[in-house]
Order: structure tokens, then C-alpha cells, then sequence
């Protein structure tokens, strides 16, 4: 463990110490966080009681969701704030790729790795480090946008029905849940890519891949073709899970030291 | 120094590594390496670019692993105690490789955690001070000249206090007095005791450095003390400066028994010989005798640049031959 912590700071003293990473770690949660904040204030603001809402505006499995009670209005918020989810759910999965995709080949292009591999660390105990340290900023950052978010929601008059919303289990589960075991996918297919080619840029831009199955929910969502709710969210955490197990196998049976270290030139 | 009586710090026997390429010949970088170091020696791994040194360095560090062969390092054999060795020696890479935004004693601190040191910050204090860095220990690595960042890679080998240390081109690209810190470092390191296995580029460094010398190309080509190597590469040669010199003078010394070879260089007698203790009084004396006006006399003392290249054309030439 204690190889771990020090790798994991190794990692963040480096990072953080690089302002534009830094930039790009706040910057684009902000976003997700003001975004459907002002798509939430103006959908309030400028549409009537719209309780003639139908599947001309929304899907018609969406209906379902909003459920009795709800007004036409707070319906199409609900509908509108579920696609900013998947957003909240990129961030674990982005945030990480610049830190992860990094971590391997940019110790190989500044011969730092060697003497790395060189102390009594375990291969185990490196990827390890590396992924925690990649992830946790992602993570963290994930929960600090989605509770400004929750903060934010009350100040611009969202109604309490379309608070509840955000609040239940749907939401909890892919904040809570769903977001972190993304991050490590993502964060252990980036070492793993890393480790494999010579080219930081080439890591990242392979690595980016990984959010094609969170943009594949969120059209196939916007198109009606799914709807993401508590039995969805529960099938993705536990395909996530299985994801999660391959790629740490993946990761820690595929690194070696031998080829890392002999055949990037 | 007396070998005999001490443990062997690396035992390799027939060690060899052959790097397989898709599509390509397979690469034969290290072939039946067969060494011992003892424990306090400073051993020298001379050879060319791509002779397959930092392999071999590799593979006694536990980093890469042999096609075939054994190796002893420390008393750990490798590829079943890779750990144990990896943390019982230390390494200086070819290149330093350190975290270039991070400062000169995060670097060393990181270290010396993953090294299990126990008093990390007392270890760290010690080698920036030991190698001239104190007043540079919280600038960023990125701002230190290429001597700096070579003495603090140095500093990080050292860490641990390992008795065995490998030290790959630890002068390369260095100027000429950023070396001789370098050089006089590794000298202390030596008086303390240490087993240090280096390679280098450098001979006269070697010739100076070092207790015994392998000459390498994939294969281990010779391995002596230096001055064994001169002896049996050019024999010992004696220069005598003569005022003037008659072929007569030369018949007696060429009787003597033990002289090899006479060659006449302008005005100097240039005797191969095996023996300088003995023959050297008698040749003066049979000089003198003759007549000869003997003004100085000196030993040609070749460099280990003379051995090492003498060394790579004999090779060159047993392989073409065959």
C-alpha cells in the first residue's frame, strides 16, 4: 500500500503542477454543472404548463418516467436533464484519459520509467497507483459538479417534483456508482494503451474511444430507443463491473516490464 | 585487493538474451555470459554501441528477463527473486530519467519510499549534500544542467545503500569537469567498499576506475585486470634513449634469454621482454659495456584504448576469418 500512496502522489505532484491539465480537470465539469442549470432555468422560464405534453415532444416510453403528478413543464425538464446524466457520467471517464494516457508512455519518452521498473515496486503495485491517481481526481470531480448541481437547482426555482427526480435512485446510482467504474475502465484502458504504443497523443486519442459507448446511450436515449431508469442503470453497472474486472486482468497480465522496456523505439 | 576470500557479488554463467522481432532475424544482443564480480571490485564492461552492455545490465537488474542461462546477483538468482535483487542494488540508467517539474529532493524522496528507506528524509539530506546539490534541492530538475541531473541519479541509486551498484555510461555527454566529479565520486564509492559494475565508453575512466575489465561484443571477448590485458595483448616493452646506436650493440641483448622482440626507433632501443625486473640490469649493463651512452629508460606503458582496439580487430578479424 505504501507504494501505491507514493506512486499516487508521484502522479498528482506532477499533474497538478501542469496549469493547463489543471484547466482542463475544472474546466469542463463546470460546464456539465452550469449547462443544464441554464437549460433547467429556461425551460421554467419559457414554456407554459404545457400539460398537453405528448410523444410529439418527448419519446413515449419517457412518459412513463414523469409518471402522474407531474406537470407537462417539469415532464419535458425531466426529459431534458436525464440526457445531461450521461453527461455527468463522462466526466469520470474523460477527466482521467488525458492523466492515465500519460502515465506510462510519458515516463517512457522521459526515460523515467527504468529507473521506476528498477525499484522493488510490483507491477501490481504500479498500475495500481497510476489508475487510483488518475481516477480519484475524476471521480471527485464528478461529485463536486453533480452537488453544485444539486445546489444550484433550488436557486434557479426547480420545482420540487424535478428535484426529487435527480435525486433518486437513477440518478444516485449513476453518480454514485456507474461514474466511478467508468472512470477505472477508462483509466485502466488508458495505462493499458499507454503501455503499448510510444506516443502520448496516440494513448489519448485511443484512449477517448472509451466514451463512444456513453454517447451510444445518450442518442440512443435522445431517439427514443431506450430510457434510462433504475433497471437500465443497474444492467449498465453490472456489464460496468464485468468491464471493470477485464480490464484490470487485462491490464496487469498484458504489462511488461521486458517489452515496455525493449521495444518502443 | 585478494579475490579469493570474498563472495561473489554476480555469478553469471552462460547467460545469453536474443530479442525475437515479428517479421525479422532474431537478435542475439548478450550470448553466453559467463562472469563473477567479487564483492569491493570495480568491474568495467567495455564495449561498442549495440554490444549489448545496457542488456546485460537489464538482465542483472531483474528488469528484463534471459533467454537462457543463470544469473546470481547478491545472492538472489534471477527470475526467481527479482524483487530481492531489484532492492538490493541500485542502478544509474544510461539516461537519468527524472521528474523533470518535480524538485531535485521530491525526486529522491519518491525514491527513497518505493526503496523502503527508513529514514527517508535523513537519506534524502544526506546524498544532496554528499553531491553538491543542497542549495539547488528544491529548484525543479528541469532546471538543472545535465551534471546535476546525472549526480542526483547517482544520489537516487544510492539511496538504499546498496552494496552493489550498476552504473551505465556514468560520464557520457558529460563536460570534462562535471566527469571528474562524477569519476571522483564513483572513486569514493569505491573506497567505501562497494561492488560497482560500470559501463562505459570512456577507457581512460575504466583504466583508472576499474579493478579488472571485461571487453564485450555480444559475447564476452576478454576479462583481466588492465594491466594483465596489456600483458597479453603487447607483452611489457622498455624504451632505452641512447645517445647514438650501433647495430653492433644489439647481438648480446638479443642472446639474453626472456627478450622477445628488439626494434631500433630513431635513437631507442624498444625491448619486448617478459621480465623487466630481471633484464632491464642486464641489458643496461650489456649496453654499457658496448659502449653505449644510456640517457633514460622507461617503460612504453600502452593505454587501455591501445587494448581495447587491438581487442575489437583481432575480434573483427576471427570473424571474418571464420
Amino acid at each position: 500500500m505504501k507504494h501505491i500512496i507514493t506512486i499516487i502522489k508521484k502522479e498528482w505532484a506532477e499533474v497538478f503542477k501542469n496549469r493547463m491539465v489543471l484547466f482542463m480537470i475544472s474546466f469542463m465539469p463546470l460546464i456539465f454543472t452550469i449547462l443544464p442549470l441554464v437549460m433547467l432555468y429556461f425551460t421554467s422560464q419559457g414554456m407554459g404548463d404545457m400539460s398537453d405534453i405528448s410523444t410529439a415532444d418527448v419519446p413515449v416510453q419517457f412518459l412513463e418516467v414523469c409518471g402522474e403528478g407531474i406537470t407537462g413543464t417539469e415532464c419535458m425538464q425531466i426529459y431534458v436533464v436525464n440526457q445531461f446524466l450521461l453527461m455527468f457520467m463522462l466526466i469520470p471517464v474523460i477527466i482521467p484519459v488525458t492523466i492515465a494516457s500519460y502515465s506510462i508512455v510519458g515516463e517512457k519518452t522521459t526515460h523515467s520509467l527504468e529507473p521506476l521498473l528498477a525499484t522493488p515496486i510490483t507491477t501490481f503495485e504500479l498500475l495500481a497507483g497510476k489508475s487510483l491517481a488518475a481516477a480519484l481526481p475524476a471521480i471527485i470531480m464528478g461529485w463536486f459538479a453533480f452537488g453544485l448541481f444539486l445546489l444550484g437547482l433550488p436557486i434557479i426555482g426547480t420545482s420540487a417534483a424535478v428535484i426529487d427526480y435527480i435525486t433518486g435512485l437513477t440518478w444516485l446510482l449513476a453518480i454514485l456508482v456507474a461514474g466511478p467504474l467508468m472512470a477505472i475502465a477508462s483509466v485502466n484502458l488508458a495505462i493499458f494503451v499507454s503501455s503499448r504504443v510510444n506516443d502520448p497523443r496516440v494513448a489519448e486519442q485511443i484512449s477517448a474511444l472509451f466514451i463512444l459507448p456513453i454517447l451510444g446511450l445518450l442518442f440512443a436515449q435522445l431517439a427514443g430507443v431506450i430510457v434510462i431508469n433504475v433497471m437500465v442503470m443497474l444492467s449498465f453497472i453490472g456489464s460496468m463491473i464485468l468491464v471493470d474486472i477485464g480490464m484490470i486482468y487485462l491490464g496487469t497480465t498484458i504489462f511488461q516490464r521486458e517489452n515496455i522496456l525493449t521495444r518502443w523505439k | 585487493m585478494c579475490l579469493d576470500l570474498i563472495q561473489e557479488m554476480i555469478e553469471t554463467k552462460d547467460l545469453t538474451k536474443i530479442f525475437t522481432i515479428k517479421k525479422a532475424a532474431d537478435i542475439p544482443a548478450v550470448v553466453g555470459l559467463t562472469l563473477s564480480v567479487a564483492e569491493g571490485e570495480v568491474f568495467g564492461f567495455l564495449g561498442p554501441n549495440g554490444a549489448g552492455k545496457t542488456t546485460t545490465v537489464r538482465m542483472l537488474t531483474s528488469l528484463i528477463g534471459p533467454t537462457s542461462g543463470t544469473a546470481r546477483v547478491n545472492g538472489f538468482t534471477v527470475g526467481e527473486a527479482d524483487q530481492d535483487i531489484r532492492r538490493s542494488v541500485g542502478i544509474l540508467t544510461e539516461s537519468p530519467g527524472m521528474y523533470e517539474r518535480l524538485s531535485a529532493s521530491k525526486n529522491l524522496d519518491i525514491y527513497a519510499h518505493l526503496y523502503d528507506v527508513a529514514d527517508v528524509d535523513g537519506q534524502v539530506d544526506k546524498y544532496l549534500r554528499m553531491l553538491g546539490l543542497w542549495s539547488r534541492r528544491d529548484d525543479p530538475v528541469g532546471s538543472f544542467s545535465k551534471g546535476m541531473r546525472q549526480k542526483l541519479a547517482i544520489a537516487r541509486a544510492l539511496l538504499h545503500e546498496p552494496q552493489l551498484l550498476f552504473l551505465d555510461e556514468p560520464t557520457s555527454g558529460l563536460d570534462p569537469e562535471a566527469a571528474r566529479l562524477v569519476r571522483s565520486f564513483i572513486q569514493e564509492l569505491r573506497d567505501q567498499g562497494r561492488t560497482i559494475f560500470m559501463c562505459t565508453h570512456n577507457l581512460n575512466e575504466a583504466d583508472r576506475l576499474c579493478d579488472r575489465i571485461g571487453i564485450f561484443k555480444s559475447r564476452l571477448i576478454e576479462v583481466d585486470t588492465p594491466e594483465n590485458l596489456r600483458k597479453k595483448l603487447f607483452g611489457r616493452k622498455v624504451v632505452f634513449h641512447l645517445r647514438e646506436v650501433h647495430p653492433g650493440w644489439l647481438d648480446p641483448i638479443r642472446e639474453l634469454e626472456g627478450v622477445l622482440d628488439l626494434q631500433i626507433v630513431d635513437k631507442k632501443l624498444v625491448i619486448a621482454m617478459d621480465n623487466p625486473d630481471i633484464l632491464n640490469p642486464q641489458i643496461i649493463r650489456a649496453l654499457v659495456q658496448s659502449g653505449a651512452d644510456i640517457l633514460f629508460v622507461g617503460e612504453l606503458r600502452h593505454s587501455l584504448e591501445d587494448i581495447y582496439l587491438q581487442t575489437m580487430r583481432d575480434t573483427a578479424e576471427e570473424e571474418v576469418a571464420g
